[in-house]
């Protein structure tokens, strides 16, 4: 066990293979393309909207469907439960997010320049906490709305929290949550750093097994 | 997946029925042929005209139900038309009209869904409703020196005209007096060329071409080989001023008028020409080659060009006998000076020269329609029926015996007066439908006392023999009427905000509020789900009060009314609008204005109140 964590520095200052480094680019673009897509989709089915009230929201800005008129609807609705309206610019995070994936993207093919376990680490754990960080920021934000609703509103309804993945009733509305294609892409290059820190830990062992003395001699 | 449904339905049905009648619907045993499910739509917007209740009325086809009226001559408070100022200046000073027929726009020959256009015989004007919104967007007239617009509304193939004919004659110019015993010297009647714009729409008075009294009647625009003609029917050749059931049903023949609108035009372009009231008047006497008589067995009323263009199908009311005459023949006389002689210095074709055969289709046929497969249908008012005959070529047995040529007849319930098939006056009929707007009602539905509605009655001609499959009711009173495949037809669901150019809308509660002018006051307001901004209008007694209201809704169907109490007022605004309401409050006191269109869960809280303080 100690013996493991001793072995950590030396681990960690493994190089990566070429592949792996590859993985890291992948990796490096995938970050960049989700920029530019949907990350998150909600559907607001009920029986007069058959067809659906969509919102999109991506890493820069807040969509709603049917040209941006279901925002104004859904706002429309809420207001008779005392919610606030909606707005792109209470999502503070989204003048940051672009420029956080993109600054990833940048830690990332430093990790493919640099080809090390080292740096490609520091790109997934802090990527990680970027995540898990944004996943909360989300949740906070559906929990916030629909927790300070107006005492004068027209209809007294409890204070809920719309659901993040998966589906949910609320009054006459059904809610549908789920992530789009911008947050497989950020999932994949999740998979990707893993992958590449797998990768130069693996090959290394291997390498190390079958000849310890070209690492010896390196080290 | 419905269709295989209803396949199997329909493979259940003939299974159980067996070797039954083989009848491709029944309304004997499961759903007949017309029917169509909660939730799915019909194949056709069918487009009645509402005679002298002033609108149109829009059903589905083949189901015939009732989808809208279109309010166009008359005031309609569910639509809030005649109310706001833009209706009620359009209206004018009249507040009925009488609509008889209803015409599509056209591309080449073929309708593309733009536009309706309708006549008011009454009034003698025609009306434009745009089919982006259904909604009335033009109406002209009265049109000078035209008097009782019936012959109208009928629309060239590439909507440069809307041509227009006269029922009554009067002196010229309008507001002239001379004894009705004058009627043979002092009388005219018009035939009207009425310019339409062929961007926005706009309806505006070509050319005149003066007639003799005759009554003009029904009529119909020529296509293909006759394209640049219009063809109208009249009765009262005798020029007969009293008694007219008796003293116009003289002649064995009346005339039918070949016009050539095309030809018409061009002299008003290139020559001089007088006018009369503003619009240029074609004295046909003196313009060769504008129009001709042909003619027609006794007192006839339709005149329906094929949809080749060149069988002109005219029917004689009082003969037992439908005039097929052949167009090509008529060019061909008209170059070769084939004259039977002439009415006040216009040429009468010679009958036997472009008589292309004679059908007996039956007792008092009126209109005839077509199937584009060949066939003719026509109504006949007094045999109450329809009669299905083969268009020539005929072959040799046929002419021998033109009784051959009806090859089938179905009964109608009662007195037939017109009778549509999708497109039949285009070039392209979709014919696999036949809808009968008959005239008398009886004992068919329930009896709700003297003032009976009319009945429709929906005909399946797909196959070989005409088939009786549902029957309907509408108001009074349907005459001609349109139908079109629903493809054709694109409506927007809402107004988009950016398309609203009325200068005086506003969306945003916070621009609205009132001032006062000259004499009254003026209030922009907005109406939204569910509340008006501002909801109280201070005014005095003698105001006179404007509201420019805004339903800043984007939402398809989220309609909010206006209605004031006690102030003969309800605007009807539809998501994205903007409406000039304009009223007096005449006596102090406090007045509640409240939505009148059901909107949403508050609807009733939708109110406010107007404040009317004493001088």
């Amino acid at each position: 066990m100690f013996d493991f964590i001793e072995r950590i520095p030396n681990l960690t200052d493994r190089p990566i293979p070429d592949r792996g480094r590859l993985l890291m680019v992948i990796g490096a673009v995938l970050l960049a393309v989700a920029i530019f897509l949907p990350l998150w989709q909600i559907h607001l089915v009920a029986p007069q909207y058959q067809e659906g009230l969509d919102l999109y929201i991506y890493s820069h800005k807040l969509e709603a469907g049917n040209e941006g008129q279901d925002l104004t609807e859904i706002n429309n609705l809420n207001h008779y439960i005392g919610m606030a309206p909606i707005e792109e610019e209470d999502f503070a995070e989204m003048t940051f997010i672009p420029f956080l994936l993109g600054g990833f993207s940048l830690l990332a093919l430093r990790a493919a320049f640099f080809g090390t376990v080292k740096s490609a680490i520091d790109t997934l754990v802090l990527f990680i906490y970027f995540g898990a960080f944004s996943m909360w920021r989300f949740y906070y934000q559906l929990y916030t709305y629909a927790h300070n609703l107006d005492p004068k509103a027209p209809m007294d309804i409890d204070p809920f929290t719309p659901i993040l993945i998966g589906w949910k009733k609320i009054a006459n509305f059904t809610q549908y949550s789920f992530p789009r294609e911008g947050s497989a892409l950020l999932l994949l290059a999740t998979l990707c750093f893993a992958g590449a820190i797998w990768m130069g830990i693996r090959q290394n062992q291997t390498a190390s097994e079958e000849a310890s003395e070209p690492e010896s001699a390196t080290a | 997946m419905q269709h295989f449904k209803l396949l199997f339905l329909a493979l259940l049905t003939l299974g159980l029925v067996g070797c039954g009648s083989g009848s491709s619907s029944s309304s004997d045993g499961g759903a007949p042929a017309s029917y169509v499910p909660p939730g799915e739509t019909d194949d056709y917007y069918l487009f009645y005209s509402g005679g002298h209740s002033g609108q149109v009325f829009v059903a589905g086809l083949p189901s015939l139900r009732e989808v809208q009226e279109i309010p166009v001559f008359t005031p309609s408070p569910g639509h809030g038309y005649g109310f706001d100022k833009e209706s009620k200046e359009m209206m004018g000073e009249y507040n009925w009209g009488d609509v008889h027929h209803p015409g599509l726009s056209k591309t080449d020959g073929v309708y593309d869904g733009r536009w309706l256009f309708v006549n008011d015989n009454a009034n003698n004007r025609v009306a434009r409703i745009s089919l982006k919104d259904f909604s009335t967007k033009q109406i002209l007239g009265p049109i000078p020196n035209s008097m009782g617009n019936h012959g109208s509304s009928f629309v060239t193939p590439n909507t440069e005209y809307l041509l227009v004919a006269t029922r009554f004659s009067v002196p010229l110019p309008k507001g002239r007096h001379a004894n009705v015993e004058d009627y043979q010297s002092e009388f005219n009647g018009i035939v009207s060329g009425v310019e339409i714009d062929q961007e926005s729409g706009e309806m505006s008075v070509g050319w005149q071409v003066k007639t003799p009294p005759f009554n003009w009647d029904l009529g119909s625009t020529g296509k293909g080989p006759s394209d640049g003609w219009a063809f109208w029917t009249s009765y009262n050749t005798e020029m007969a001023h009293d008694s007219l059931e008796i003293n116009a049903s003289q002649r064995d023949r009346d005339f039918a008028a070949f016009v050539n609108w095309e030809r018409a035009a061009e002299i008003v372009e290139n020559q001089d020409v007088n006018t009369q009231n503003g619009v240029p008047l074609i004295d046909p006497a003196e313009h060769e080659g504008v129009m001709y008589y042909v003619p027609v067995s006794k007192s006839p009323h339709g005149i329906d060009a094929s949809p080749s263009g060149r069988w002109i199908v005219a029917s004689g009311k009082l003969q037992p006998t439908t005039t097929v005459f052949d167009f090509e023949q008529v060019q061909t006389a008209i170059e070769n000076e084939d004259f039977q002689g002439e009415f006040r210095g216009v040429p009468v074709l010679n009958y036997d020269s472009i008589v292309e055969g004679e059908v007996p289709v039956g007792q008092g046929p009126l209109h005839t329609q077509y199937d584009g497969e060949g066939n003719a249908y026509t109504s006949l008012y007094i045999e109450s029926a329809v009669a299905k005959w083969s268009l020539p070529p005929w072959d040799e047995s046929t002419k021998e015996d033109m009784s051959q040529a009806v090859t089938d007849k179905i009964d109608v319930h009662y007195n037939i007066g017109h009778l549509v098939i999708p497109g039949s006056d285009s070039q392209e009929p979709y014919g696999d439908w036949l809808v009968a707007m008959n005239k008398l009602q009886k004992d068919r539905g329930l009896n709700v006392g003297p003032e009976k509605p009319e009945t429709s009655q929906l005909i399946d001609i797909s196959g070989e023999e005409m088939e009786m499959i549902e029957e309907d009711y509408t108001r009074p009173e349907p005459h001609f009427a349109q139908v079109v495949p629903a493809d054709i037809i694109n409506p927007i669901e809402v107004h988009k905000q950016e398309n609203n150019d009325h200068p005086e809308a506003r969306w945003d509660p916070e621009n609205t509020g009132q001032t006062r002018t000259s004499d009254g006051v003026e209030v922009h307001m907005v109406s939204k789900r569910s509340q008006y901004y501002p909801d109280k209008i201070e005014a005095q007694v003698g105001d006179q009060v404007t509201i420019h209201l805004t339903n800043v809704e984007q939402v398809s169907d989220m309609i909010h009314g206006f209605g004031v109490a006690e102030h003969n007022m309800n605007g009807i605004v539809t998501p994205g609008e903007t409406k000039t309401l304009e009223f007096t409050v005449d006596e102090a006191g406090v007045y509640p204005f409240y939505c009148t269109n059901f909107c949403s869960a508050l609807h009733q809280e939708m109110q406010g109140y107007l404040e009317v303080q004493p001088r």
